[in-house]
């Protein structure tokens, strides 16, 4: 374990455990969006650049941004008077203890941890590419295909009622012609 | 001679590197080559600071500065020991911490852009395979400390001009992310040194930049145009607004505080407009053959400058956009518009070089701008202007 893997694990640990404990809401979100940049240097640091870059444009750069709007437009960022902490919360960590030893466990005797890894793997964002366009073309555009549905969606959703887009036309149209008051006696 | 002062900085620092002992020498590495990027860029600032306001006020009939020693040079150093003498305000009601991190947050993604920008030959602090993703990926990350500002002041007028701020830039993201996806296609690489190597060589009289392809140019404008507004310049300045939000984000900023917003916004508009250059004006290649003695990383700061005298050009001669007309631009205009770009550049580079290729690729560029054109216009019902009194 080197020294940098250790200061960027602190990190990423100590600004979840602020986005889980903290008051406010807003401050809950921003310790997230540093987790999410401990979690990107750590992909960095295993050579996976792409991945990495990919965390910090998807992550910091839209879903942080997309969590705070929904902060601001749902409660507000008031913080609350009492703990955070439920009642129960020696429950909770019991619980929680207990899922990640059985995980833990499973990882550690899985098929998979007993594989060695490749020696010198070298993933350029040039291969990546290459196999997202040959090997998985068809999950990429499954993906594709997804999040076209979902944004029609989401438009359709925030779209006006019909009555009072009519409405709205015509307000518009009124104020692109400034004639308005004179025109119509 | 002339390969001497072309790489008088890589020599440099190779000299300098010999003075320093063995286990020092990555870090010494490091450090002299981001040096220069913490001092060429800031007083490249400075000198638009003045140039601009020198600008503005030609264009506005006006003398500009010139007060501060000779025909006011020394304007910018002025305001910076303003800045720093001024007293630095925070409200009472602000929330202290994310109020201070705000403006350092905004200025670290901010220079770390510069680190991918090839500014002469050889003369790259980080030559990464995936730099292109690398400056798109820390340029969204200005986002986040943008939003910090206008909400720790807690400020409507700075809540409002964040709001404004996010939804711009994210909007004008994704052209300016799809417009270079053209270059990259040709290239096929994510690094700015092979983009700007690719466009080396010279077809008679023109360079091989991509600004001289039909595909490219339409890319090119597309490109500063969300440039201009990824970096909140005028016409897109709408975050500020002094008329209606008096400055939005920073309104509840002060002293030296203030000036780092106005640096990182420059510091942006320059490492934005660089990657410009890299991707369509041929990074730090000569305009002609002939010219190449001059060595490259003259080219590219000349470059960039002109690129900083459009821009203030433009900020003195456009007004400022309303906000349905910014979504409306980005949105319906120039997202369908750098779509159909993509599958132009894809043509280009299948197509046998020729007339017919140019022929197809202008008109893939022409007939979808008049098409877009007359569409969104006629949906507008414009009308010609009528007055009641004035006439």
């Amino acid at each position: 374990m080197t020294i940098a893997f250790a200061i960027v694990a602190i990190l990423t640990i100590a600004a979840s455990v602020a986005a889980m404990s903290l008051r406010n809401l807003i401050h809950c979100a921003l310790a997230m969006a540093v987790a999410f940049g401990g979690i990107a240097l750590l992909y960095l640091q295993l050579e996976a650049q792409f991945v990495g870059f990919a965390q910090i444009l998807v992550y910091i750069g839209a879903v942080a941004i997309l969590i705070v709007f929904a902060v601001l437009l749902t409660r507000g960022g008031e913080a609350p008077e009492k703990s955070v902490f439920s009642a129960s919360w020696i429950w909770g960590a019991l619980v929680t203890a207990a899922v990640f030893a059985t995980l833990a466990w499973t990882i550690k005797n899985s098929f998979a941890s007993q594989r060695e890894p490749p020696a010198n793997v070298e993933a350029t964002v040039k291969q990546i590419g290459d196999s997202l366009m040959t090997k998985f073309v068809l999950p990429l555009e499954v993906v594709g295909l997804l999040l076209t549905a979902a944004l029609i969606g989401a438009v359709i959703i925030a779209m006006r009622d019909e009555s009072p887009k009519t409405k709205m036309e015509d307000g518009r149209s009124k104020m692109e012609k400034p004639s308005a008051p004179g025109g119509h006696p | 001679m002339v390969e001497s002062l072309d790489q008088i900085f890589v020599s440099l620092k190779h000299a300098l590197l010999g003075f320093v002992p063995g286990n020092w020498q990555a870090l010494a590495s490091a450090i002299l080559s981001l040096l220069p990027i913490f001092v060429i860029f800031p007083t490249l600032f400075a000198i638009t600071t003045l140039l601009e306001r020198k600008g503005l006020g030609r264009i506005q009939n006006r003398y500009g500065p010139n007060r501060v020693g000779p025909f006011g040079l020394l304007q910018p150093a002025a305001d910076g020991l303003k800045a720093l003498t001024k007293e630095d305000v925070v409200p009472h009601a602000a929330d202290k911490i994310v109020h201070f991190l705000a403006p350092v947050v905004l200025v670290i993604p901010v220079f770390l852009s510069f680190a991918v920008l090839p500014v002469g030959r050889n003369l790259v602090a980080v030559d990464m395979d995936a730099g292109l993703l690398f400056f798109f990926a820390v340029g969204a990350a200005t986002e986040l400390s943008v939003f910090m500002a206008g909400w720790s002041s807690r400020n409507k007028y700075a809540l409002l001009g964040a709001m404004r701020a996010i939804a711009q830039m994210v909007s004008y993201e994704i052209p300016l992310i799809l417009s270079s996806v053209g270059v990259v296609m040709i290239v096929g690489t994510l690094s700015p040194v092979k983009i700007v190597e690719a466009q080396g060589t010279y077809h008679g009289l023109l360079p091989d930049w991509f600004v001289f392809t039909p595909w490219g140019l339409a890319g090119f404008i597309i490109f500063m145009i969300a440039a201009a507004a990824e970096s909140n310049r005028s016409p897109f300045d709408l975050p500020e607004g002094e008329s209606e939000i008096i400055a939005g984000y920073f309104i509840e900023y002060s002293g030296f505080k203030f000036a780092l917003f106005f640096l990182a916004e420059y510091l942006g508009m320059f490492a934005i407009s660089g990657l410009g250059i890299t991707l369509f004006l041929g990074g730090w290649h000569a305009p002609l053959q002939s010219l190449e003695v001059i060595p490259s990383w003259f080219w590219f700061f000349a470059k960039l400058v002109a690129i900083i005298l459009v821009f203030i050009w433009i900020r003195g001669t456009v007004p400022r956009l309303r906000m349905d007309q910014l979504m409306n631009l980005a949105w319906k205009f120039m997202i369908p518009m750098v779509l159909i770009n993509v599958v132009g550049a894809a043509v280009w580079h299948f197509m046998q070089p020729g007339l017919a290729r140019w022929l197809v690729s202008i008109a893939l560029v022409v007939g979808p701008y008049l098409w877009l054109g007359k569409s969104l216009f006629q949906s507008k019902h414009l009308a010609k202007r009528t007055y009641r009194f004035a006439e």
